[in-house]
């Protein structure tokens, strides 16, 4: 099926996540789709997919102009959407999500559901049990299911989102041998991903989406030296950067190895300086959350040891971490940093060891004031939280930090600030820098990273760079290796 | 926020006009004249000094009950397994009187030996539920309930079988206490000073606590959002089971003062909804402590009002709780309402 | 005891406990939606003493089973609606209700206290009543306890063997992904919670008009038994069998409280009838505790083959209430 996107506009408040959109994708045609986190790819994808609707613009199917109310509307389409976390139901099995959605009588008809299962896992030599149940499933299982599940419902546009992302290397394979067969059999074919390797490896073409626009598309053979320009931008001039980082030795891990259900990191070893910043860049769901919880102490890991000016905290809880002054600063503000429904005041004197039985109010007001003068925070002592605009959110958390601390741990520091309040508080960290801090921040923002850091560790699919020095990173060799390519250069001496 | 302070008050009043009118509607239903009625249940309460003495010996359960579940609520919890809390509390002060009944200890060392044993039982059988929550998982709206059960039948089981008067034992309960072993009470009266002396020090040591102390910030803050609260650095396990064992305290010393200063012995269902009634209660002052004062003797009013309508108008006394339920859910779907009304407006 | 004595003992706790599977069935439906209606207590008084009002002034039996149905319908709606659209806290509004049903039930069944009834005739279905010992334990009840061996199988077949019961349990699990599959989650979560109101509301009048015809206030002996049924509903794991097990069992263990009373007065029989309680208690325990952060850290600690083996041992023991039971659900 022919797929147009036609000046598609998308404006989440002041966001404008989709500008002006113009995409056509002839039938058969495995399109690629680039874009570094926030570049609106996700945004178009649910559009067209059914999730949201645009505030302008046209999706044209095969010529004829429509529009699409809800998901399920989609699927009547022919549109159907493979989610990075597949939208399956764990506790049922195979055959119940396979079945499940497709309209029909009062009976499921498993039997003959059944037959058309085994069919289809057939065609695309998927081997999948019916009667298995979802929950122990690996993800590129439950992403088979979901293929095949979208294919029988007569999707002939399908959208994968990000779908390598914890898969192994045999079902990548798979995934990619059903991707060139749906291809062939004149389905289109959206594959999202910021990997570079897939994307120049599977697709017949590519579009690349930065900042809300479709900045460019391209067609193989592939410069990936051009895709990454076209990703981030050209290379900036990084500005003056404020080296720090000459101390003693705080942090030091050796062989970290940290796992979740879907990621392993393994064995990171690293030693950090006081006063030094290190970026921790890459791919949401590459890593690099997973292992700032484990140097907290919020995850504990599976092996290695980590090692706090002498202090061994190997195993130890968050606690034990924070009494030797490590702080943790969530991504999600007034999901896990930040209190709603309490006050500034409140939440300073929450930070704070408590004095005596009583609280004093008159002095934790006062203390409350000072701080978001020293902040700039806007807001008074008695405002809540959640009347905060974001950046102040983000200004009262560090505001809300103690003085010293030997390791402060950010997860995306200025996620979804202006530009304004991202100088300022990178000012405000460094700072805390001066006083011999160190850091270990996460960002999905090149510029911030190459900046800011004085060392670079880039995650892809739970591998581990070795610390780079900053200063001989460029834009684009960053996002390369965000992008999963150059790895093999570095492993073999490149780079630190 | 002027705007939404208006709002506010206007929801909350509307709330209590509409529960006034719904309830006028019912006694119109039954046949009873509606403001005979309501005048009734005035008198019934205030019209004697005999009732207003009702009034206030029922205040003070229903007020222990409430600071305690306050203290749970501010830690985000439902605790439903309050009333059993209150009934082994009960127990534990039966069982130390017995204990000590008729040895040398002096009278009034032994009330209070019970009444603190009360304490204990209950936070005791808190600190179970809360158990079962922080270290099982186990939702306390179901653990409360299942031990709530298992208190009732403890209490059947002691009242005719173990305790059980000589002779047969009956739902009476056991054996009554020598009258040494009851706490003071006004002359004339059941009222005891000592009963609503200590419920209102509970609660002006509650409000305090929530309010002015870093404890009660603490539980706020793990109430309002435990994740934040934890990276804050509180130790959000040890304040949800501080709440349990705090609430089930006072429930248990709300039991202890049935016990010693009402009953003067353990009877089944010695926790008479006092539990429940202090969970409406706090949900109705949308848990600010200040107002947990009054409006538990509102509601204690209302019981004892209610009383009287039986004899009077052969309507049933559960008219009071009719009024309570009532007024407590328009408060609920008015914030709702009241929610959308500011996010439209 | 003689063979004959025992299997009416036992006919009888089949038929004193269909109003518990009713109430237990219907919220079973409702929480595999997602929502908890925790109002039961109230609303089975309260169907009860209305189911029974109108049946005594009508003379209709018919009529107060459906006036039972509906109080047990517009009590679920309240529920749904200051959850589903009001998003107020389930768990706040259901417990205000069931205090309410309970007095409202006392307060205006006043007029039918004691009051003879009509009553649900016995009706033994003619060659099954023959068959020894199944016969005289199955097939000389009444209509109600028919029904309610029903209703079990419905419930059954419904959530399991049907393509709509498929996406009840999607609905419940993971709403996201029924909605995802074309589900108006909203629309159903009302549909479920109403239809599992009114089989609550079915309990009431299948007690009053049928296992102790009529209404006595207080001395019904009906109040506690929709905190029991709830007890009952998770102890079954949202599923109608074991739910059913539950009950039956619940009411096996009332009925041998009474026997065992008359025989060995030294035994409290308290112990018996309080027996499902810890019993529901440690259930809960076992299925929720792989969540627990000191297990998670536990796990984590241990050598990997352990941990493989002790995740999956979690795993199986995992009967998790469904996902999304208590959480307001929006499509954006």
């Amino acid at each position: 099926m022919n797929v147009e996107l036609k000046n598609i506009h998308k404006t989440f408040g002041k966001v404008h996540a989709n500008v002006g959109i113009n995409l056509a994708i002839p039938a058969g045609t495995i399109q690629g789709l680039l874009g570094e986190n926030g570049a609106g790819k996700s945004t178009l994808m649910k559009i067209l997919s059914g999730f949201i609707r645009a505030d302008q613009g046209e999706i044209i199917l095969d010529g004829h102009p429509v529009v699409i109310h809800s998901p399920a509307d989609a699927i009547r389409h022919g549109v159907g959407m493979l989610h990075q976390d597949p939208l399956d139901i764990p506790p049922l099995r195979v055959i119940d999500n396979f079945i499940l959605g497709r309209e029909g009588g009062l009976l499921p008809g498993q039997v003959e559901a059944g037959r058309d299962f085994k069919r289809l896992a057939e065609q695309f030599s998927f081997s999948l049990d019916p009667e298995a149940y979802v929950d122990s499933l690996t993800v590129g299982e439950r992403q088979q299911l979901e293929i095949l599940r979208l294919i029988w419902l007569g999707a002939r546009v399908l959208i994968f989102d990000e779908p390598t992302t914890g898969i192994s290397a045999s079902q990548k394979e798979k995934l990619f041998a059903a991707l060139r067969l749906l291809a062939e059999q004149g389905k289109t074919v959206l594959f999202v991903s910021h990997k570079l390797e897939d994307v120049e490896g599977l697709c017949h073409r590519v579009a690349v989406l930065r900042s809300g626009v479709l900045v460019g598309e391209a067609k193989p053979p592939y410069i990936t030296r051009q895709l990454v320009e076209m990703m981030f931008g050209k290379a900036i001039s990084v500005g003056e950067r404020n080296p720090t980082g000459a101390g003693e030795v705080t942090l030091s891990l050796r062989n970290l190895t940290v796992e979740d259900y879907r990621l392993k990191i393994q064995a990171v070893s690293l030693e950090l300086h006081g006063g030094e910043v290190i970026g921790l860049a890459g791919m949401e769901g590459s890593g690099q959350g997973l292992f700032l919880r484990a140097v907290s102490g919020l995850v504990r890991a599976v092996d290695g040891q980590i090692d706090l000016s002498g202090h061994d905290l190997t195993g130890r809880n968050y606690q034990a971490f924070k009494k030797r002054g490590v702080a943790f600063l969530p991504a999600a503000r007034l999901e896990e940093g930040l209190i709603p429904g309490l006050t500034l005041t409140e939440h300073v004197i929450l930070a704070e060891e408590p004095e005596g039985f009583f609280i004093n109010w008159e002095k934790g007001r006062q203390l409350a004031q000072s701080r978001i003068t020293d902040f700039n925070v806007k807001g008074t002592p008695a405002s809540t939280v959640e009347s905060l605009s974001g950046g102040n959110q983000q200004r009262a958390l560090l505001a809300l930090l103690r003085a010293p601390l030997n390791l402060l741990l950010l997860e995306h520091p200025t996620r979804g600030l202006d530009i304004e309040s991202t100088i300022y508080i990178w000012s405000k960290l460094k700072e805390r820098c001066q006083q011999g801090t160190s850091i270990l921040f996460m960002s999905s923002d090149l510029e911030e990273i190459l900046h800011y850091s004085d060392r670079v560790l880039v995650f892809f699919s739970g591998r581990v760079t070795p610390p780079l020095k900053a200063a001989s990173l460029t834009t684009e060799k960053l996002g390369e290796l965000i992008g999963g390519s150059g790895w093999t250069e570095l492993a073999s001496g490149k780079g630190a | 926020m002027k705007k939404n302070l208006w709002t506010n008050i206007g929801f909350q009043v509307g709330a209590l006009v509409l529960a006034l009118l719904i309830a006028t509607l019912i006694l119109v239903a039954v046949g009873a004249p509606p403001f005979k009625t309501y005048a009734s249940i005035i008198s019934g309460a205030f019209g004697s000094t005999n009732n207003i003495e009702e009034v206030l010996i029922t205040w003070s359960p229903l007020l222990l009950t409430t600071a305690g579940v306050l203290i749970t609520f501010s830690a985000g919890l439902w605790n439903i397994g309050v009333e059993g809390q209150m009934t082994l509390g009960a127990i534990f002060t039966t069982w130390i009187l017995r204990l000590l009944q008729g040895s040398s200890v002096p009278p009034a060392l032994i009330i209070v030996l019970g009444i603190l044993a009360g304490m204990i039982g209950g936070a005791l059988w808190a600190s179970l539920a809360g158990a079962l929550k922080t270290f099982g998982g186990v939702n306390e709206i179901f653990g409360g309930l299942g031990l709530n059960f298992v208190s009732t039948a403890l209490t059947i089981y002691l009242v005719f079988g173990p305790w059980k008067r000589p002779g047969v034992g009956s739902m009476s309960g056991t054996q009554p206490f020598d009258q040494a072993l009851w706490l003071p009470t006004l002359p004339k009266t059941e009222l005891s000073l000592w009963a609503l002396g200590i419920s209102v020090l509970v609660i002006a040591v509650v409000y305090i606590l929530l309010r002015g102390t870093h404890i009660g910030l603490r539980l706020k803050a793990v109430g309002k959002n435990p994740k934040a609260a934890f990276l804050m650095g509180v130790p959000t396990w040890q304040y949800s089971m501080f709440a349990f064992l705090l609430c089930g305290a006072f429930a248990g010393l709300s039991g202890a003062i049935q016990v010693t200063s009402v009953y003067h012995r353990l009877l089944p269902n010695i926790s008479n909804g006092y539990g429940f009634l202090g969970l409406l209660v706090a949900m109705l002052i949308n848990y600010q402590a200040i107002w947990a004062a009054p409006i538990a003797f509102f509601f204690a009013a209302l019981n004892i009002g209610s009383v009287q309508l039986q004899i009077i108008y052969k309507l049933d006394s559960s008219f009071a709780g009719v009024f309570q339920d009532l007024l407590v859910l328009l408060v609920l779907i008015g914030e709702g309402a009241r929610q959308r009304f500011l996010r439209k407006g | 005891m003689d063979t004959n004595t025992t299997l009416i003992g036992l006919a009888g706790v089949l038929a004193s406990a269909a109003p518990v599977l009713f109430a237990v069935m219907g919220e079973t439906l409702t929480e595999r939606a997602g929502i908890i209606n925790l109002s039961m207590n109230g609303t089975i008084l309260l169907s009860a003493m209305g189911g029974f009002a109108v049946a005594y002034t009508t003379g209709s039996l018919a009529l107060g089973f459906l006036a039972g149905m509906l109080i047990g319908a517009v009590v679920a709606f309240i529920v749904a609606f200051s959850s589903i659209t009001l998003h107020q806290s389930q768990v706040a509004v259901g417990f205000v209700l069931a205090l309410a049903g309970r007095d409202l039930s006392y307060f205006l069944g006043v007029p039918y206290m004691n009051q003879p009834g009509p009553s649900l005739p016995g009706w033994s279905i003619p060659l099954l009543k023959d068959i020894p010992i199944l016969g005289p334990l199955f097939f000389r009840q009444n209509l109600m306890t028919y029904l309610s061996y029903l209703v079990i199988i419905l419930a059954w077949l419904w959530i399991f063997r049907t393509r709509p019961g498929l996406m009840l349990r999607g609905i419940g699990e993971r709403p996201a992904a029924a909605y995802v599959r074309g589900a108006n989650v909203k629309l159903l979560r009302y549909i479920y919670t109403m239809i599992g109101g009114a089989l609550i509301g079915l309990a009431g009048p299948a007690y009053t008009l049928n296992v102790k015809a009529g209404w006595m206030g207080t001395q019904t002996g009906l109040d506690g038994i929709g905190w029991i049924a709830l007890s009952i509903t998770i102890f079954g794991g949202w599923n109608p069998l074991r739910a059913a097990f539950g009950a039956y069992l619940f009411a096996f263990l009332q009925w041998l409280g009474l026997v065992l009373q008359a025989s060995l007065p030294g035994i409290p029989t308290q112990v018996l009838q309080v027996a499902p309680f810890p019993l529901m208690i440690l259930t809960l325990l076992l299925v929720n505790i792989g969540d627990a952060e000191w297990v998670q850290r536990s796990l984590a600690a241990m050598p990997a083959g352990t941990r493989r083996v002790a995740i999956r041992l979690l795993r199986a023991l995992r009967a998790s209430p469904p996902a999304s039971l208590g959480v307001p659900f929006e499509s954006e």
